[in-house]
């Protein structure tokens, strides 16, 4: 036997490296048992911890320490140890959290999808529509901002912003000229330049691919068309800055943007450069690689004719039994 | 008289001043601590004194102490939290006005104990008179060969310096005050890793309250065991309040833990009452963030027992009919004074003071505090009641770091305690805005514990 | 955001430099931004705020990025972003504070000096605001004054226009 260690989520038990984050070890599982995660992003440093829509229920601190933890933890922050129990989905306690943390972060948002470019792709919608309410209790105007082009390229929007920060740690650990920052504090703070700047650098492009919401969204493609109407096809070029992996958005011949390749945590495999993103729109440039696998339970999977995965759960009565409206529309398909 | 440790000498002219302080046998700790005893014998000392935090959480500090790690070759570092913004609660700034040097001396000894070669005094911003108080005494006590190098040919070195804080009630939280150090927002760290571990510049680091490091030197002086003779059971020792509010003499004062609460409103030696003979309405007993009780529930445990100024008698009864001790801000409030605005006002602050960083906390905080404005200024709804209960329920426990639970206590606790207040709010709103609710019946003997457990 | 339109070139005075030099030999061997705190507490006594060319100033010594001077003194209330009158009164308008009177204080200072809270006196001298609890509630109502952060307790109506007359006649 190595030195992993054993972590038993919602019932599933699942060996993994030391340290690894309890979302991670969720992760490794998959499925429903996955804490939603808004914040967190694997391949930014210190990310995490901020949302709390990741919070889980520790029922075992570990074999040597079997306490629990006193509180609900953010899964992305704390790492497993050897024998921990982790109660997510079937923990109602998570539950009711959960939706309280999503009902707090729609009361400040415009819930403007209808005009947003990022709906069909936005991480809060799917969050809502896993974890929310159909009603709001706030009664209260909402905050609001102007809009503002952080350079040409960039929109950002800062009313439909959740603070998740990842912004802020693509340009310290991807860029090499930090720009923007949050300032303000409390529910006045904002993403922002303080004096008007362009953030124009080689991998500014990646803010929008990294942004849950659709708070920082490509000129280039706004309003062009809905999400789910294009068609996302997998295409690498060459290229002199990055790695040049990236998923074109086509709609007919024509290449509507070019995002990185996003997997099925909404994060890209690889940062893409600008040039790849904003300047590279014609298909000769591209080697095609075929059609970008979309999660199923995505709208932009909506008129892709793929294979249905089976469910991770299908054999665990726990959860079964917890997750039943979820497995029942799973197998139904 | 209680016994005074740590304000004794308060009222001798010039305390202030090095001389006058050494001549009252200041620094003593200092030259027993480092010429007699090892590092670890001070911690154990600390250990045996029972002494607790006193910025709020009430967490041992020898045990505290005892976590830091101290891997080799690695800088270790004590910080105090002189950031001292928790409403009600001014007993640090008393003491760093008056009694610097009783601060500097606890400092040198809690370093010495812990192994950091410079310490940090963060005191908050806006106390720019105590930080020059603060470097003023530094100053003497360095040119004294108290601090420097090798002090008191110990061969032991330490530089202090005090830091300015910005304007920020977080930084009080142990993690945002090491952020704040650093030079960053006071944006709380998400634990672990605890600062025992990685704290300032991610080395081990120890943050202790002014309270709890001037508290070191009468544990020094007179030996632990001396000091967890003062007290009542595991509330050792004496303890700063900040008592302020409605109350005939309002001020800081030190008192031994298990004053009744009673005495320590209206007797002399005390607060002398409540001021132009009005009676007493509710008291915040530990700084705002503790639950607010009612006069009969603050004077008196459900049990029917005299409540007592100490962690375990003020908890009596948990959430549902106790408080805590907290900091020490002990708020008295007469009859006049209205629960709802005074609660909306909290929530304000808690709101003001938010970082932002996690969402319960950002938007939470907002959102109550536009809910109790509405009630306060009569455009409230019943279920508005109900639905503040609820959201404080979602912002407790579920943020990064304790402001959460801190803002949503006040606005739970006041709810539990005042429901008729707030419901007459919403009832009478054009009274409300004229007069206030009044005593009404929350200074009413307690119903006996039988009737209590029925109505539940 | 700001739109700056004009670019003012400062220099930061001999003393001030040294002043600096001084904090940031406090911290450890690059671990200079710890003095962005204490800089900007001096600079804004210097100069009554922190615009954001005295910030990009500091960022320049400190040999960090503006933004992250700009995160700062954002997020701490003391920090002036708009220039002030040269008395700032800033009245504690917390709970206990409030017990003992502080918004009747704050409605007769916005009153006598005839401007809101963060609007400055048509003379430049004056301006006020509310702030969070200051820590004095034994004392209370309480304001203070910077840049050296002087302190006024149980503050009367009768004091507080003391007060007011003290500093107009100063010069």
């Amino acid at each position: 036997m190595s030195d992993k260690v054993k972590v038993t989520i919602d019932g599933i038990t699942v060996e993994v490296e030391p340290g690894t984050s309890i979302l991670n070890a969720a992760r490794q599982i998959g499925g429903d048992i996955v804490p939603p995660a808004m914040c967190y992003y694997s391949k930014l440093e210190g990310s995490g911890g901020k949302c709390r829509t990741c919070l889980v229920k520790v029922s075992k601190g570990s074999e040597k320490d079997p306490r629990p933890m006193p509180k609900l933890v953010a899964s992305c922050r704390i790492g497993v140890m050897d024998g921990m129990e982790v109660q997510n989905i079937t923990s109602p306690e998570v539950i009711e959290a959960r939706k309280g943390v999503v009902e707090i972060l729609l009361i400040n948002h415009p819930l403007d999808c209808p005009i947003c470019d990022q709906a069909g792709e936005c991480h809060l919608q799917d969050l809502s529509y896993a974890h929310g309410v159909g009603n709001s209790r706030y009664e209260f105007e909402r905050r609001t901002f102007d809009k503002i082009d952080i350079g040409d390229k960039i929109q950002l929007h800062m009313t439909r912003c959740i603070l998740c920060y990842r912004c802020v740690y693509v340009a310290n650990q991807i860029t090499d000229n930090r720009l923007h920052g949050i300032l303000g504090r409390g529910d006045a703070s904002e993403i922002s330049t303080y004096i008007e700047k362009a953030i124009d650098n080689d991998f500014s492009g990646n803010i929008i691919d990294v942004c849950p919401v659709g708070a920082l969204t490509d000129k280039t493609f706004r309003f062009k068309n809905r999400v789910w109407f294009t068609k996302p096809v997998d295409a690498h070029r060459d290229c002199p800055t990055c790695k040049g992996n990236v998923t074109l958005w086509y709609k007919g011949d024509e290449v509507l943007r070019v995002t990185g390749r996003k997997d099925q945590f909404g994060e890209v495999e690889d940062f893409i450069c600008n040039t790849c993103r904003f300047e590279t729109k014609n298909t000769s440039s591209w080697i095609i690689e075929g059609p970008r696998h979309i999660a199923q339970t995505s709208v932009i999977s909506a008129n892709h004719y793929e294979f249905v995965p089976l469910p991770v759960i299908k054999e665990n009565q726990v959860l079964i039994e917890a997750n039943k409206v979820e497995f029942e529309r799973a197998t139904k398909i | 008289m209680a016994r005074k440790l740590l304000l004794e000498n308060i009222n001798v002219p010039g305390i202030h001043t090095f001389d006058v302080y050494r001549q009252n046998g200041g620094y003593r700790s200092v030259e027993k601590a480092l010429k007699t005893m090892t590092p670890d014998a001070v911690v154990e000392e600390v250990k045996t004194s029972g002494l607790r935090g006193r910025g709020g959480a009430g967490f041992p500090t020898g045990m505290k102490w005892s976590f830091l790690a101290k891997p080799e070759g690695r800088e270790r570092y004590l910080v105090c939290n002189a950031d001292e913004s928790e409403p009600g609660t001014f007993k640090d700034r008393y003491l760093m006005t008056h009694i610097p040097h009783l601060l500097i001396e606890g400092m040198i000894v809690a370093s010495f104990a812990l192994g950091a070669k410079t310490s940090y005094i963060y005191v908050r911003g806006e106390m720019m008179p105590q930080i020059r108080i603060l470097e003023r005494a530094i100053a003497e006590a360095k040119s004294a060969g108290f601090l420097g190098k090798n002090i008191l040919g110990s061969g032991y070195d330490l530089e202090l310096y005090v830091q300015p804080g910005g304007g920020a009630y977080i930084c009080g939280e142990e993690t945002a005050l090491i952020e704040s150090l650093e030079g960053k927002r006071g944006n709380p760290r998400i634990k672990p890793p605890f600062p025992a571990i990685s704290g300032v510049w991610a080395c081990p680091t120890v943050v202790n309250n002014v309270e709890t490091i001037a508290a070191v030197v009468p544990i020094i002086n007179d030996g632990g065991e001396e000091y967890a003779k003062i007290g009542n059971g595991r509330s050792t020792g004496t303890k700063l309040i900040s008592a302020s509010g409605n109350l005939k003499k309002p001020g800081v004062y030190e008192i031994e833990l298990g004053v009744p609460v009673e005495e320590f409103i209206y007797s002399d030696e005390y607060c002398g009452g409540i001021a132009n003979g009005k009676r007493l309405k509710a008291v915040v007993a530990g700084g705002s963030s503790v639950p607010i009780l009612p006069a009969n529930l603050i004077l008196n445990t459900v049990n029917g027992q005299p409540r007592l100024m100490s962690y375990e008698s003020l908890s009596d009864g948990g959430f549902q009919s106790g408080t805590m001790l907290g900091s020490g801000g002990f708020i008295a409030f007469d009859e006049d004074q209205c629960i709802v605005r005074n609660t909306w006002n909290f929530s304000r602050f808690y709101h003001h003071e938010s970082c932002g960083q996690c969402s319960p906390c950002r938007e939470g905080t907002g959102w109550m505090e536009k809910v109790l404005h509405r009630l306060e200024y009569g455009h409230g709804k019943m279920s508005d009641i109900d639905l503040l209960v609820d959201v404080s329920k979602k912002i407790e426990g579920n943020t990064i770091c304790p402001l959460g639970d801190a803002a949503a206590w006040p606005v739970a606790s006041a709810i539990r305690h005042f429901r008729d207040e707030f419901e007459w709010h919403v009832a009478n709103p054009k009274e409300a805005m004229e007069r206030n609710y009044g005593l009404a019946k929350y200074a009413d003997p307690l119903p006996k514990l039988e009737e209590v457990a029925s109505q539940n | 955001m700001l739109s700056v339109t004009e670019h003012k070139e400062i220099e930061f005075s001999s003393e001030l430099i040294k002043k600096f030099d001084g904090i940031v030999t406090r911290y450890p061997q690059g671990k200079q931004k710890s003095a962005l705190l204490p800089m900007l507490h001096l600079v804004q006594a210097e100069y009554g705020w922190v615009s954001p060319e005295l910030m990009d100033k500091v960022a320049a010594y400190l040999q960090i990025k503006p933004i992250e001077v700009y995160e700062v003194a954002t997020f701490y209330t003391m920090f002036f972003l708009r220039p002030q009158g040269k008395y700032v009164l800033e009245v504690c308008r917390t709970g206990p504070c409030c017990l003992v009177g502080a918004e009747k204080i704050m409605t007769y200072i916005e009153k006598t000096l005839g401007v809101k809270e963060g609007e400055v006196t048509e003379d430049g001298k004056f301006s006020w605001r509310g702030v969070e609890c200051l820590a004095a509630c034994g004392m209370a109502p309480v304001l203070q004054i910077g840049p050296e952060y002087t302190f006024y307790e149980h503050l009367t109506v009768e004091s507080v226009d003391k007060l007011i007359e003290t500093l107009k006649n100063k010069i």
